[in-house]
């Protein structure tokens, strides 16, 4: 049957064999990300969507052209992917280098080749290589054998290509390398433990310079009752040990108070909570409550990293080095002070409401308030455009997206197509969680993109390469003997 | 075969679901519940424009234009917009030189500007005159950023009666939270009719709803206007002043200190409110006040003091007409009563013995009217002359009072003072309870002493008498907007509770004090006048000339009063004065010029302020006595 499988036929199996519900998301949102281009840089003298002298009329063309590129994909051999994929990475290396020599210096980073007109950034390429590449390397590595060559292999695979990224001063789009950790994830190559504590330090690293101290201790102490609670299932136990952390909060707090509140709050709350935990150890020591001293020590070394970040940042750091953390994650990008970008793009989103102002009534982003918003903020426009429906709508096409994706990759035959599958899901969650999260205040200010959303031929076109070999692959995985 | 770790996928998916939902709970407390994003939203892109309307004018009695507005410009620059390395170049010479201000001012304005705002339009030079508007809009063009905005003031055409209109300014920290109407940088009226009528005047603010950008750049308005107020332009004041009088008596007083005030009997309608020295009300507008005030403020001759309303003099002899006609109406002397001029009693001039109240006041005979207070206050009620002196004076107070002496008119005239009407816990507290009785306040009698009254209310005075005991409390305004005056204060009838046949008796003696008494000088041919001199003693060095009058005999029209200080006799200087005013009021024109011109000779300036040093001086050094 195999061997009688010939072109014509492949072509009609192909057809019926692709992913029309990954294609159809894929759709949805590069059409909804340039309808909101088209109102995020709407002015009255040129009301056309397919004037191709503004961005909208722009990204139309990035559009066909990637449906160009959808099609070559689609007339290629799934095989090519797999066996050229080291052959792309090196190309990409050398293009990484080659832009570092003669690229074009945009915005403080020189990630631009320019040609004419025409601007092209590798690094977003680089992405599907290094996705491409991951998968070739994991699907014959294995996690149990020959550890440190294997760690070396892939660290070094990842690391290439980052470290090119961040010489081009562009940390925000080599950071999402850090997003294969999920890939490592998946094969076993990272445990579990790992993944947690890894996530918990780079969240509370995060949490600690962009919010409100008192809020972090509270939560962490609200996070180590529910694991406590869920991890025990016991009522009595957990009751107990709440009314102790209750009953500490409360003291301290009174205490602070009649002295006339020397102390901010954050500190009454964390002395509070060293105090509960140390009676819940005293209790604990007596009943034997299993896991309990390991959720006490996780809070307390939460506790201290919380404090620790915020001293060594404000104390310890000096004023150059504090500002180039800044500038990393965003904290000090623009001129009107710290947090402008954020601030504006809250006002935005926020005035949107339930329901949204309606298509192009947005003032904010029509107006200009919010910086970069046909890029890094397009979700302000769906925010104050479409309010809180759309914007919901929007995340949940995304999560659609990435759970149809874990799916295809979970009935993938191939090693490679798995992981590769895992990869692009990674890439793009990566990015929806840093993009949205910064717009909404809940992450650092990385300068990338909103995939299939932001304005940009490089970006837009890399994420529908990714997505699509996937497509590709997966429309050919019966073709391979399990 | 089975993956081992495929279990994990589910992880993956679990934390994808939490990273949605923390953001769709972020995005539901930003946009559903959190209230102030919506508000500062609408800070960005909202600006609220002010419209003021033209202030209203205000004319005279006969329709001339007394204040109206005159159109300045204000030079604004957006620095964003200006060229770079233009200014300053050649060009700024000739920018300069049509602004009439030096290239150093013009930088330091520029510079202060561009700290401001690069985007934000700031104010470059303020109230550039039409004139220089006019050759500056020509050449604007070639100088992008830089554009006017044009801005009334007040001007005033005639230069006349600065305190009748009294003047606007900004408005201060204390009225813009007592009243939310007004905003910082608005104008308001602080004095005279701009304050009295501040409402009717300023008409009603609009507000223009714009969105801009994030350069500040208009982008349209907002919801269509939807929810715009339109500007309401105030309404036209007609005041009761007769411009022509007015300016009049200002020339009459010029180089003199002092007051005119004359009234329209019949309504109560202020004719003309002069006082000396005054000033130009051009001086106090708009960028000039603030360099002027100070100036006026300094100045010795005071010309910011409205003598007319605040300047409390004794009345001198104009006092016998009412000490005459309360003693009438007390029954404490009758039409014939006579007394012997004994000059023993208070000094007098010399004249024949007054026989009836009508020759007591034609001659002003003061011991006349030491016996007609005597009278007055010593009832013979009691035994005890402090008891007795007591009740009289009661009496005598509740009488004098109902004159409109001893308190301001309830009226549109601001800031005008009370004056002082002795009242019997005043005595108390000055000579103790039953020490006093009429020896010690007998001064009184010829209006000197403790006694104090405004010109304003002499001028109500002379009207109470022209009308034969009534006034309408005196007021500026005839129409506001084309309509009459509606104000109920204007229209009660004050009923001075004496009979009229004794107002007879005393117009019978005034009209003689002009024909063959005190007033000589005040004679106007054709027109009978009634007045009464005062040469009123004072602390401050000669004696001030008074007099008061109302014109004709029959159906008054006017009722004036006048007072010069330090001028000596009432008949020698305000008399006259006083005849010229109503001469002009009543025919428009003068029958005697030299008369006209003796007065206009006279300086009487550095005379009066040579007593007012005098009178500082022995102020201060009293005051580092103490």
């Amino acid at each position: 049957m195999i061997k009688s499988a010939t072109d014509s036929t492949r072509k009609v199996n192909l057809l019926i064999s692709v992913d029309w519900t990954t294609i159809i998301l894929y759709f949805l949102l590069v059409i909804i990300g340039w309808v909101n281009i088209y109102a995020a840089v709407y002015n009255n003298e040129y009301q056309s969507i397919f004037d191709i002298s503004q961005k909208y009329g722009k990204q139309m063309l990035w559009i066909g052209a990637a449906l160009f590129i959808i099609l070559l994909i689609f007339i290629t051999d799934s095989n090519f992917f797999s066996f050229f994929a080291i052959f792309v990475y090196i190309i990409t290396i050398g293009l990484l280098i080659a832009v570092l020599l003669f690229g074009k210096e945009v915005n403080g980073a020189r990630a631009w080749f320019e040609i004419g007109s025409f601007r092209l950034q590798p690094a977003e390429f680089a992405k599907l290589a290094a996705c491409l590449t991951i998968a070739k390397l994991l699907s014959f590595l294995n996690p149990k054998t020959h550890i440190i060559r294997n760690w070396v292999l892939i660290l070094g695979m990842i690391g290439i290509p980052a470290a090119l990224i961040i010489l081009q001063n562009d940390t925000g789009t080599a950071l999402v390398y850090g997003a294969f950790v999920f890939v490592l994830f998946r094969e076993g190559w990272v445990s579990t433990k790992f993944l947690f504590f890894g996530v918990l330090v780079i969240v509370l690293f995060i949490a600690t310079l962009i919010t409100d101290p008192l809020f972090l201790v509270i939560s962490l102490i609200v996070l180590s009752l529910i694991i406590f609670g869920a991890m025990r299932r016991r009522l009595k136990e957990f009751s107990i040990v709440t009314g102790i952390f209750i009953v500490s909060g409360v003291l301290f707090y009174a205490i602070n108070y009649a002295l006339k509140k020397p102390f901010e709050l954050h500190y009454v709350f964390a002395a509070s909570a060293l105090l509960a935990s140390i009676v819940c150890v005293i209790i604990n020591i007596q009943i034997k409550i299993a896991n309990a001293i390991t959720i006490i020590a996780m809070l307390i070394a939460s506790l201290s990293f919380t404090f620790t970040v915020d001293y060594i940042f404000d104390k310890v750091l000096s004023e150059h080095q504090r500002l180039r953390i800044s500038v990393l994650l965003g904290m000090e990008t623009d001129l009107k002070g710290a947090g402008y970008n954020v601030h504006q793009s809250k006002i935005a989103i926020g005035s949107g409401g339930f329901l949204g102002k309606g298509f192009l009534k947005g003032t904010q982003t029509k107006y200009d308030f919010v910086p970069e918003q046909s890029t890094d903020f397009i979700f302000c426009t769906i925010g104050e455009e479409w309010g809180f429906l759309g914007s919901t709508i929007v995340i949940g096409l995304f999560v659609a997206l990435l759970l149809r994706i874990i799916f295809l990759a979970e009935r993938q035959r191939s090693h490679f197509s798995r992981i590769y599958g895992y990869a692009v899901a990674s890439i793009i969650f990566f990015h929806l969680t840093i993009n949205i999260g910064m717009t909404i205040g809940l992450a650092p200010v990385i300068g990338i993109p909103l995939p299939f959303f932001s304005y940009g031929g490089s970006s837009l076109w890399a994420f529908t390469m990714l997505l699509f070999i996937f497509i590709r692959l997966d429309a050919s995985r019966l073709e391979l003997l399990a | 075969m089975k993956n081992p770790y495929s279990d994990r996928k589910l992880s993956i998916a679990v934390i994808i679901l939490i990273i949605a939902v923390i953001f769709i709970i972020r995005l539901f407390y930003l946009q559903v519940i959190d209230k102030s994003l919506k508000l500062s939203a609408n800070n960005n892109v909202l600006r609220y424009v002010t419209i003021y309307p033209a202030r209203a004018f205000i004319f005279d009695r006969n329709g001339e234009m007394m204040v109206e507005n005159q159109a300045v410009y204000d030079l604004l620059v957006i620095p964003l917009q200006m060229p770079r390395g233009k200014y300053p170049g050649i060009d700024t010479l000739e920018l300069t030189s049509m602004l009439g201000v030096s290239v150093e001012e013009f930088r330091d304005a520029l510079g202060k500007a561009k700290k401001y705002s690069q985007y934000k339009p700031s104010v470059l030079f303020k109230q550039i005159s039409s004139m220089r508007y006019a050759t500056l809009q020509e050449k604007l063009f070639k100088y992008p950023g830089l554009f006017t905005q044009a801005r009334t003031l007040r001007t005033y055409p005639r230069k006349s009666a600065a305190h009748v209109l009294g003047y606007i300014g900004e408005v201060d920290e204390a009225k813009t939270k007592k009243n939310p109407y007004y905003k910082s940088g608005d104008y308001i009226g602080i004095s005279g009719l701009e304050l009295s009528y501040e409402e009717v005047l300023r008409g009603k603010k609009g507000v223009q709803i714009q969105m801009v950008d994030v350069h500040n750049r208009p982008k349209g308005s907002f919801q269509d206007g939807k929810y715009d107020t339109t500007a309401v332009v105030g309404h036209n004041l007609k005041t009761s002043i007769d411009l022509d009088i007015q300016e009049y008596g200002e020339k009459l007083m010029e180089n003199k200190v002092g007051s005119i005030v004359a009234i329209e009997p019949a309504t109560g309608e202020i004719l003309c409110m002069v006082t000396s020295p005054s000033y130009d009300p051009n001086l106090l507008v708009g960028s000039e006040r603030s360099k002027n005030y100070p100036v006026l403020a300094k100045d010795i001759s005071k010309p910011l003091l409205n003598r007319a309303l605040q300047a409390k003099y004794p009345p001198g002899s104009i006092f016998k007409v009412i000490q005459a006609l309360i003693g009438l109406q007390l029954g404490v002397i009758h039409e014939n009563t006579g007394f012997p001029c004994d000059k023993g009693l208070v000094n007098c001039h010399n004249h024949p013995t007054c026989t009836s109240v009508k020759q007591s006041i034609q001659h002003s005979c003061n011991p006349y009217f030491y016996k007609v207070f005597q009278r007055i206050i010593q009832q013979g009620k009691s035994r005890s002359i402090f008891t007795d002196s007591r009740i009289g004076f009661q009496a005598w107070y509740d009488l004098v009072t109902q004159f409109g002496l001893g308190k301001s008119f309830d009226s549109d005239i601001k800031y005008m003072k009370g004056g002082r009407i002795p009242t019997i816990n005043f005595y108390d507290k000055w000579y103790g309870k039953g020490r006093w009785a009429f020896q010690t306040i007998y001064s009184l009698s010829i209006g000197q002493g403790e006694v104090e009254i405004v010109p304003m209310q002499m001028a109500n005075f002379a009207a109470i008498v022209a009308n034969k005991g009534f006034y309408y409390t005196p007021h500026l305004v005839k129409e506001i907007g084309e309509e009459k005056i509606k104000d109920p204060r204007f229209y009660k009838k004050n009923i001075v509770p004496v009979n009229a046949n004794y107002f007879d008796m005393i117009i019978e003696g005034m009209s003689n004090v002009v024909s063959a008494g005190t007033a000589r000088l005040a004679q106007i041919k054709d027109i009978e006048v009634c007045g009464k001199t005062g040469t009123a003693q004072n602390p401050r060095g000669e004696d001030h000339s008074v007099f008061v009058a109302f014109a004709p005999k029959e159906n008054p029209k006017i009722a004036i009063a006048v007072y010069v200080e330090n001028a000596g006799f009432g008949g020698v200087w305000a008399a006259p004065i006083a005849s010229l005013i109503i001469e002009k009021y009543l025919t428009r024109k003068i029958s005697d010029p030299n008369k006209e011109l003796r007065i206009l000779e006279f300086n009487n300036l550095e005379k009066s302020l040579s007593f007012d040093k005098k009178r500082d001086r022995l102020n201060k050094k009293s005051q580092s006595a103490d």
